[in-house]
């Protein structure tokens, strides 16, 4: 599934959001009850911002008897290291096109 | 050589440049050269000159980087501001570029450090992240960590 990196980017800048996701990168697989506990804000706020990350792929549920398991889903993140890189990259080939320069310059 | 240093703090791009420090510097700092291989420019290496870079636009993007000269030691060290610009300079990259020239056997040795990424309201993507971004790339180094 591709997911551009407006979506991760714009579904971590919610700052409750973003402090679930962070939890679940820190204390890894947790209950929407443990979860609502720690944030802050109704059960039913805390769903949906799981369903909003989940849609992201950002988390990963799992279903177990009444309760619903979420994980952070590492792989997730891709979009945004990959953007991250992008600069990197542009300079990579600006170094090339310099070094290229370089070699015609005279000194 | 390329890394992204702690995540997105900063940029360093680095490599040995067989040419002497004299040479790159020209490369760096007159706008005709730094045309052939950077951008178009009105450049001046004079602390405290506005100048832009301009690239065609693409989606997302307007091509013009505001800048502003920040240090100037020739043959040494150049500095400038790197921001977005017009009606993305509230919400796009603030950003500063630093090239170091050292001189070395046969060379220079010629680092690229761009730094500034990680301010939370800089950057459109980051806009409502606030000071919680920083927090959050502690947690996105783990989970990139774990990447395969």
């Amino acid at each position: 599934m591709h997911i551009a990196p407006d979506t991760v980017f714009r579904t971590l800048a919610d700052p409750t959001r973003r402090a679930i996701f962070e939890r679940l990168v820190r204390d890894g697989e947790q209950t929407v009850r443990v979860l609502t506990g720690h944030s802050g804000v109704s059960q039913p706020a805390v769903s949906k911002h799981l369903a909003v990350l989940k849609l992201a792929g950002l988390v990963r549920d799992r279903p177990q008897g009444r309760q619903t398991h979420y994980r952070a889903e590492a792989q997730g993140l891709t979009p945004l290291i990959d953007w991250m890189g992008l600069y990197g990259a542009f300079w990579r080939d600006r170094f090339d096109a310099l070094e290229t320069l370089l070699n015609r310059m005279d000194q | 050589m390329t890394e992204l240093a702690t995540a997105t703090r900063s940029l360093v791009v680095e490599r040995l440049m067989p040419h002497p420090p004299e040479k790159v510097w020209r490369a760096l700092t007159q706008a005709p050269l730094l045309e052939q291989w950077l951008m178009k420019n009105d450049f001046q290496p004079i602390v405290g000159r506005r100048f832009n870079f301009r690239a065609d636009p693409i989606p997302h993007w307007n091509g013009v980087t505001d800048c502003e000269v920040l240090a100037v030691e020739p043959n040494r060290r150049l500095s400038y501001s790197w921001n977005a610009s017009g009606d993305e300079a509230a919400t796009g990259i603030t950003t500063t570029v630093t090239w170091t020239l050292t001189p070395t056997e046969g060379g220079t040795h010629l680092r690229l450090e761009q730094s500034g990424f990680r301010h939370g309201n800089d950057d459109l993507f980051y806009q409502g992240a606030g000071h919680g971004w920083r927090k959050m790339l502690a947690g996105l180094e783990r989970v990139a960590a774990g990447l395969s």
